[in-house]
């Protein structure tokens, strides 16, 4: 059926079909291909690549590398000391940021209020206690100060505050969730955690897509310790960035040796992530197949028609060449070639258009979506494998119809007739 | 030699059925120049596609060089037409995307030969018919009389047994179709056997043997 021989002259066939017939419609009929390859491929690296931008995000602006934060029935990481110590020693360890966490509330009018009735304009948060140029180094929080400046470790009273608790940065009225009104750099604003009140001013406020960044108050970690009184040191969380190329869990898997596992959780950035997020880059990944499915199906179709005219116009020249001589399934070959050739041309140019163009370009200007900096997602496996796939259904898409012609009554083909 | 045994050939239509063959018996000589003549419509052509074994016959037999062909498959006839049998077609059927020299290498690749050896037959073919000039053109940079020779050239490339030939002189002008029939006149003296319908008389005269049809029978 498919000798050497059939595909040798179905190959003489093909490529003089291609090589003589309108550049435009060649030119047409790739250009369908190479949209139908970004299609699957870039739809569903979108989809993909929003949640990805979300993980990236927390892994660079929160977790980073490796997190180690108290134990679900401990309210703090005992022995902090110690453990940032190990850490500190771990060649694979660039930078550790440790912070403090207290649940507490900012009030914002409490100088403009006139009346006991007037209701006061009070947020929940978390409030963090840090070393503002350890958690720089770790996260880098200063890159996200959209108003004013960020803390220096001599900014007593000074207070960053998250985006997502003032009303400018996050304008929603829902019940049981207030934001701080009219408040910019230089309002003076009341925290108060465990009772204890004090009257900080705002010096910045900080905007990341990351709800763990945008959701925080940051105040000097010494200044936080006071205000709770935690005099052991002992600390609510530990990011820890690491050397390029190191594998995270390398470093987990230290840690937990040292016996760190036994006061605190010790997790990669995997790790920490929620359950959902892992749903959902399931989710996002089935429902980009499902679009690009629906893609390939167009192309499929494309394909087919384009081989059928194809061959409906040439039905007489198939009927010629099967009377001179020439194997059905030569003829067949020449087809499932010229399709394979369209369906090639169009990745090569989907390939080179997304690797050397749309992935540089997305990486280096995310696509501002509302909760994350999607990125394109396009592993190579993952491509290779849609290649596959676009090359399979074009060349089932281009034989169909050839065969629907080859097929007919040679003489009947030869003269035209139906 | 072909041997033609009560050949029928009928057309359906719907519920109309039209015999254009009434049952023929013939018989080709290796060798032989036959001319096969009649009124329009008188079944010439189809008698032709049957004995090329490019139709089917309704019923009936057709012996070539004894080999029974209605015993043949698809693919054994297709094969059979590319080994042993040359066609010339009245509208020259050339492949439009192919140039002259690539219409003629086409069937003798099929065949399996070296492409060296391919296409110095089929540029030998060519010349024979007085194209050597003219190999790398494509079939609408050829006028009609080149175009018929280069079908010929086609036809004979791979030295078949038989050439039919269904009224190739049909669409061209005199001397077009003087060169034609001559080349097919050298070629019969080589000894090629050679079937060709026609409805010039004129050319008919090249021919051994001349059969007319009428009504789908041989009537002379």
């Amino acid at each position: 059926m498919f000798s050497s021989l059939n595909i040798r002259i179905g190959f003489f066939l093909a490529r003089r079909q291609v090589r003589r017939s309108s550049p435009w419609t060649t030119v047409l009929i790739i250009f369908v291909m190479f949209f139908t390859f970004l299609n699957l491929v870039v739809v569903s690296g979108i989809l993909v690549g929003l949640i990805q931008g979300a993980i990236v995000a927390v892994r660079s602006h929160y977790t980073s590398d490796v997190i180690v934060s108290s134990l679900n029935n401990k309210t703090y990481i005992e022995n902090s000391p110690e453990i940032l110590n190990i850490i500190k020693s771990l060649p694979e360890v660039e930078a550790v940021s440790a912070r403090y966490l207290e649940g507490g509330t900012l009030e914002a009018n409490y100088k403009t209020r006139t009346s006991y009735k007037e209701k006061p304009n009070i947020a929940a948060a978390s409030v963090t206690g840090i070393d503002p140029i350890a958690e720089d180094k770790v996260t880098n929080l200063s890159k996200f100060i959209v108003e004013g400046e960020y803390l220096t470790p001599l900014d007593y009273d000074q207070v960053l505050i998250g985006s997502y608790l003032t009303a400018k940065y996050l304008p929603i009225d829902s019940p049981g969730f207030t934001t701080l009104r009219d408040v910019a750099p230089g309002t003076k604003i009341r925290v108060k955690v465990h009772g204890v009140e004090r009257e900080v001013t705002i010096k910045g406020i900080i905007k990341a897509k990351v709800d763990e960044v945008s959701m925080r108050v940051f105040m000097i970690d010494s200044e936080l310790r006071s205000l709770i009184g935690r005099n052991d040191y002992n600390v609510d969380e530990i990011s820890i960035k690491l050397k390029p190329g190191t594998d995270p869990a390398t470093v987990r898997d230290i840690l937990k040796r040292n016996g760190v596992d036994r006061v605190a959780k010790v997790q990669t950035y995997v790790d920490a992530q929620p359950k959902f997020i892992k749903d959902m880059v399931d989710t996002f990944a089935l429902l980009g197949n499902m679009l690009s499915s629906i893609g390939l199906v167009v192309a499929s179709i494309t394909i087919f028609i384009v081989i059928f005219i194809n061959a409906i116009t040439r039905r007489k020249f198939i009927g010629i060449l099967k009377g001179i001589g020439i194997n059905e399934r030569a003829i067949e070959i020449s087809y499932i070639l010229q399709s394979f050739f369209y369906a090639f041309c169009g990745s090569v140019i989907g390939v080179l258009v997304l690797y050397v163009f749309l992935q540089p370009a997305i990486a280096a200007h995310p696509i501002d979506f509302p909760f994350s900096d999607g990125i394109l997602v396009a592993p190579v496996s993952g491509t290779v494998l849609r290649i596959a796939l676009l090359m399979a259904t074009t060349i089932i898409a281009g034989f169909i119809p050839a065969r629907l012609i080859v097929r007919k009554n040679t003489l009947d083909s030869i003269l035209g007739r139906n | 030699m072909i041997e033609v045994r009560n050949l029928k050939k009928s057309f359906k239509d719907g519920e109309n059925i039209t015999e254009v063959l009434k049952g023929i018996d013939f018989i080709a000589k290796s060798g032989e120049f036959i001319a096969i003549m009649g009124r329009s419509g008188a079944g010439k052509s189809t008698f032709l596609y049957q004995m090329s074994l490019l139709d089917e016959p309704t019923s009936g037999e057709i012996f070539i060089d004894q080999k029974d062909t209605h015993t043949m498959t698809v693919n054994e006839k297709t094969y059979f037409r590319l080994s042993r049998l040359g066609y010339v077609f009245q509208d020259y059927a050339l492949l439009p995307e192919m140039s002259a020299l690539e219409n003629v290498v086409l069937p003798l690749l099929m065949q399996d030969l070296k492409e060296k050896e391919a296409y110095q037959k089929a540029e030998n073919a060519l010349i024979k018919v007085g194209l050597g000039h003219r190999l790398h053109n494509l079939p609408a940079q050829l006028s009609g009389g080149e175009q018929q020779r280069v079908s010929i050239a086609r036809a004979i490339a791979h030295e078949p047994q038989i050439l039919f030939a269904d009224e190739p002189t049909a669409n061209l002008d005199n001397e077009s179709s003087r060169m034609v029939m001559n080349i097919f006149k050298e070629l019969h003296r080589a000894g090629q056997t050679i079937v060709m319908v026609t409805h010039e008389e004129e050319y008919s005269k090249f021919a051994d043997r001349i059969i007319h049809l009428d009504d789908g029978r041989i009537v002379l």
